[in-house]
């Protein structure tokens, strides 16, 4: 079939006309197209690009390292240790299993912990570098490295961990950090997102706990380019964090081994305060136990074995312990009688070794009674008849009002956890607590340091800082802050009469110095160093009538928790006081026996900045004390060189 | 004028044809594989041999079957248009009865070592069946219902069988190329509106279906659909590789981040980014400059197109040109819309950009069957 030319040209215009049409259709959507092209790509580039940036780049944050804290001479008493360990991602890991076996020739780990292992990679993403085991040693640690190229997604870390050098000795006034639990972080307000990485932790209680702020520091941070699995590929840029701030504490590290050894075993706790500027030199609370298995993550059976303790190790004694102070109180009652006018330094009581009052029999400790006691004497014999017929004439509200000038029931301002108020108990404390009337009983008791009233170690020791100096002594415990020294105040006076105050001085030097003082045994022999103190030993039970009937109880005989706490409060030298030390000995029995040779011993200690001479203890204790000494596990190498530590 | 009455002798013979091929459209189209290769190095992160490799050994021996095909007369090729497009039909009917599962369709045969997918050969087949058909009815029947009827059937056969397999993507395309051919040929505009009207129909339809027991489209059809609408509502789902195709291409900014400094597609934020999301792997390393001179480029290509078609005087030649050429842009528009969010998400590659062996091989023996129309043009 031939076409005619008529024909083919028509058919070639249409062609033409439809053709142009569909080009110009098709330039215009490659038009549109161009123009949405500009638009994202030239007119709304800032925000895909921040969607792009925001997709790749992530921000890690670079943990803190922990603020040191040192003792009053520069000792490190709180560290980091460098901690090597070792994590494994799944992805490079390829197959798991051959890793790990790989990891088990070199590391030695049990079939439980290879299947706690497993299962913890199984419930990570398969980008997260799941812990295999840390608190690595060295050799482990290299060996590892080593051979990094035949344990695919093996990644060798090394970090830094608390570690407390001194293990015990610090133990409950530092306390310890762990790891950051869910119930930390409620209690924060807006927390810091460190506070949120895995292996970061914080202080849980005492020092560590109270200064955790300026222990914390700044953390850095790293921005990193991650992949689509969340996998770092590059690091952009890093900005190290800053360290916390060094804490350093009026601590004085030999003082608090001493103390520590010397408190052995016993539930006991002693303090020592500088008397000067208030520093706590030694705050040591016995047993200890050792605050790194905190940090490394203690076990069940041995955190069962410190709960269940009777000792209760984990309490910190020197300002969580309240006891009746004892005969240790006397001192407030004394210097409250002689103080309100009641009885001047020649009042004289007689003491047949017991006081009827409202139809109650109360006792002297000494059956057969001190006949006539003056107040010099009535601390020095510790009668206590003397002070039951002074607190019917002087009435509870005077003398607790003393107790609180001198520190008592006041809860002191130091960086330690639950530190505890006391009790100097009045009136309106009774009716307040027991919704009860004051009896005249509860004066009488109160004026012995029984009954109602209750001090912590700290308290007593503030309280014979302000006896020896009469001055408003304020406890501390932070001695500089990362170089700034914190300023010492000028401490008030008390307002207590010179006269009086000295009435009460001499007695608790005839405590220990004169002819009858309960603590004659304790003397320190070198005259430079002449020491003044007062014990106490403080019922813990009431003595039932059936008791009574039968003779006084044995302490020796009762159970241990029922026995006698043992309290001793001294200070030296005598002529210008320069360390005030409490000692508690829970359920010691004697403050005499038990409480005053160990707060001889430690204050020795203090004074000859190391371990003193021999010859400042009385002739015949020498060989035991060298006994002692021996069986101590002290720090020190060269005692005579701490004098001038002590002193800096 | 048909081919049977060229003036053979006029028509250039043996190597001096290479003379008197559109040289513009090979350059052209080597330069848009070019770029192509250069991307998927640059998302292989530098390994060559992972795709840039292939595909350029695919395009070599794509282009000598380009040169071959050119060199071969036009009239043979329409000679064998009807036969090819039996035999891509029943290619089709073996692929629903025993074709290989890929992405949850039926879409390859395969014989011995070759993947066959009939559809794609397809394209080309009955575009050229559809523009002997135009060539072969006079002019004024073009528009008549009888004759109207004849084309739609043609392009409802293989439609239909690319639906069943089911492959909703390419039945629209060979819907739209095959309008393209009649288009060019002249039918009445009248017939457009109406299968316009008829399509916005049906796709209310179909929306109203989900759902319902009669329900038109797998599920998977319908949530691409919703993610289109509003690609934030599934942003870590179906949405999420629109996202993050149209971050990286909008931070790419005026001039891009540099040749593999891509992160979107460097630290696999991309999806698919060396087949259907390679555009936005260009638009992110070489900003709008890259991006906009690919466009250019196939605005050339389709340009260089259309010229030849509206110069040849032979009415197959014209028409199969057209409707090549409209098919590659339908790709391309398509391709585009749907990185730059305008269109749904489909698998549809970039022409000769996206890795793959079969699109660029066919695209190829296409562009050499329009070079052929080219060379053999009536003098």
């Amino acid at each position: 079939m031939r076409r005619s030319q008529k024909e083919i040209l028509e058919s070639a215009r249409g062609i033409s006309r439809r053709g142009l049409m569909l080009g110009v259709i098709q330039a215009s959507v490659l038009g549109v197209l161009g123009l949405k092209l500009r638009s994202m790509q030239l007119e709304h580039e800032d925000e895909y690009r921040l969607l792009a940036d925001g997709n790749s780049i992530k921000i890690r944050l670079l943990p803190p390292a922990r603020g040191l804290i040192l003792d009053r001479t520069g000792v490190i008493i709180a560290g980091n240790e460098q901690n090597y360990r070792v994590t494994l991602t799944r992805e490079e890991a390829g197959d798991v299993s051959r890793v790990i076996a790989g990891l088990r020739r070199i590391i030695p780990m049990s079939d439980m912990q290879v299947a706690q292992l497993l299962e913890d990679i199984a419930k990570r993403s398969a980008v997260t570098p799941v812990l295999v085991a840390d608190r690595l040693d060295w050799a482990e640690f290299s060996s590892i490295a080593v051979n990094a190229p035949a344990l695919p997604g093996v990644t060798p870390e090394s970090g830094l961990s608390r570690n407390y050098p001194r293990a015990g000795d610090f133990s409950h006034v530092l306390g310890y950090v762990g790891p950051v639990s869910d119930y930390d972080l409620s209690k924060i307000e807006n927390p810091d997102p460190v506070l949120r990485l895995p292996e970061f932790q914080l202080g849980k209680v005492g020092l560590e706990a109270k200064m955790e702020e300026a222990l914390r520091g700044k953390a850095g941070n790293r921005r990193v380019e991650v992949n689509s699995a969340g996998r770092e590929m590059r690091e952009l840029s890093r900005q190290e964090g800053q360290q916390g701030a060094t804490v350093q504490t009026t601590l004085d590290a030999a003082l608090q081994n001493f103390a520590t050894q010397r408190l052995g075993e016993e539930s006991a706790a002693a303090v020592v305060i500088d008397v000067t500027n208030g520093d706590i030199v030694a705050i040591a609370s016995s047993p200890v136990f050792d605050p790194n298995m905190f940090v490394r993550g203690i076990s069940s059976a041995d955190y069962q074995a410190l709960m269940k303790h009777d000792h209760r190790p984990l309490a910190d004694k020197t300002v969580q312990g309240l006891y009746p102070p004892g005969s240790t109180y006397k001192m407030v009652s004394l210097l409250a009688g002689l103080e309100a006018g009641v009885i001047n330094g020649g009042s004289h009581f007689y003491c047949p070794g017991y006081l009827q009052v409202a139809g109650r029999r109360f006792h002297c400790w000494s059956r057969g009674g001190h006949g006539s006691v003056s107040p010099t004497q009535s601390l020095e014999r510790s009668c206590d008849v003397f002070y039951y017929e002074l607190a019917q004439k002087l009435g509870i509200e005077r003398m607790s009002a003393m107790a609180r000038r001198l520190g008592l029931g006041e809860r002191h301002d130091l960086p330690l956890s639950a530190v505890a108020e006391g009790i100097a108990p009045d009136r309106a404390w009774k009716r307040a607590r027991h919704k009860q009337e004051w009896q005249i009983g509860d004066t009488i008791n109160a004026s012995i340091g029984q009954g109602y009233v209750l001090a912590s170690p700290i308290q007593l020791a503030v309280m014979t800082a302000r006896v020896a100096t009469g001055k408003a002594v304020i406890p501390r415990l932070v001695r500089a802050i990362d170089g700034q020294p914190v300023p010492v105040p000028e401490f008030e006076s008390l307002g207590i009469s010179p006269a009086n105050l000295a009435i009460a001085q001499r007695g608790m030097d005839d405590v220990v110095n004169g002819s009858h003082g309960t603590g004659a045994k304790s003397k320190i022999m070198k005259p430079e160093w002449r020491m003044a103190g007062k014990s106490g030993t403080s019922q813990v039970r009431n003595i039932t009538a059936a008791e009574r009937a039968r003779g006084v109880v044995r302490n020796e005989q009762l159970p241990w928790n029922r026995r006698d706490h043992a309290l001793f409060v001294c200070y030296a030298p005598y002529e210008s006081p320069r360390y005030a030390v409490s000692v508690v000995v829970e359920h010691g029995m004697g403050g005499s026996t038990a409480a005053a040779p160990i707060a001889r011993d430690i204050l020795l200690f203090a004074l000859a900045g190391g371990l003193p001479p021999l010859d400042a203890y009385p002739a015949s204790q020498r060989g035991g004390i060298e006994e002692m000494r021996s069986k101590m596990n002290l720090h020190i190498a060269e005692p005579g060189n701490s004098t001038t530590r002590a002193r800096a | 004028m048909s081919y049977l009455d060229y003036q053979v002798a006029q028509t250039p013979q043996g190597w001096r044809k290479i003379l008197y091929l559109n040289w513009p459209l090979v350059f052209l189209v080597t330069a848009v594989s070019c770029i192509g290769f250069l991307m998927l190095y640059s998302v292989s992160g530098g390994d060559i041999d992972r795709w840039a490799g292939p595909q350029m050994q695919r395009f070599a021996v794509g282009m000598v079957l380009m040169f071959g095909l050119a060199f071969v007369p036009i009239w043979f090729w329409r000679s064998i248009s009807v036969a090819a497009y039996v035999i891509c039909v029943l290619l089709l009917i073996l692929v629903d009865t025993m074709g290989t599962i890929g992405m949850g369709a039926q879409r390859w045969l395969d014989i011995g070592p070759i993947r066959l997918q009939p559809s794609e050969l397809t394209k080309v087949a009955f575009v050229m069946t559809l523009a002997v058909y135009y060539d072969w009815l006079p002019v004024e029947k073009v528009s008549r219902p009888l004759w109207v009827l004849i084309p739609v059937l043609l392009i409802m056969l293989p439609t239909g069988l690319v639906l069943m397999q089911p492959d909703l993507g390419t039945s629209i395309m060979l819907i739209a190329g095959g309008g393209i051919v009649m288009f060019a040929a002249g039918v009445s505009l009248w017939y457009f509106g109406a299968v316009i009207a008829a399509v916005v129909g049906l796709v209310t339809a179909v929306m109203k279906s989900r759902g319902t027991d009669w329900q038109l489209l797998h599920e998977y059809q319908f949530r691409r659909i919703d993610t289109f609408l509003d690609p934030g509502s599934d942003p870590l789902g179906a949405g999420y590789n629109i996202m993050q195709a149209q971050i990286a291409l909008g931070s790419g900014g005026w001039s891009g981040r540099g040749f593999m400094q891509g992160t979107q597609s460097r630290l696999n934020f991309l999806p698919e980014k060396h087949t259907d999301f390679i555009f936005t792997s260009l638009a992110e390393e070489f900003g709008f400059v890259g991006a906009f001179s690919l466009l250019a480029l196939y605005a050339l290509i389709l340009g260089f197109c259309l010229h030849s078609a509206l110069t040849n005087r032979d009415r197959f030649a014209s028409l199969m040109t057209i409707g090549i050429a409209g098919t590659f842009f339908l790709y391309l528009a398509i391709n585009m819309g749907m990185v730059m969010g305008m269109l749904p998400a489909k698998g549809s590659p970039l022409p000769l950009v996206s890795y793959g062996g079969t699109a660029l091989m066919i695209l190829l023996i296409s562009f050499g069957i329009v070079q052929s129309a080219h060379v053999h043009r009536p003098r």
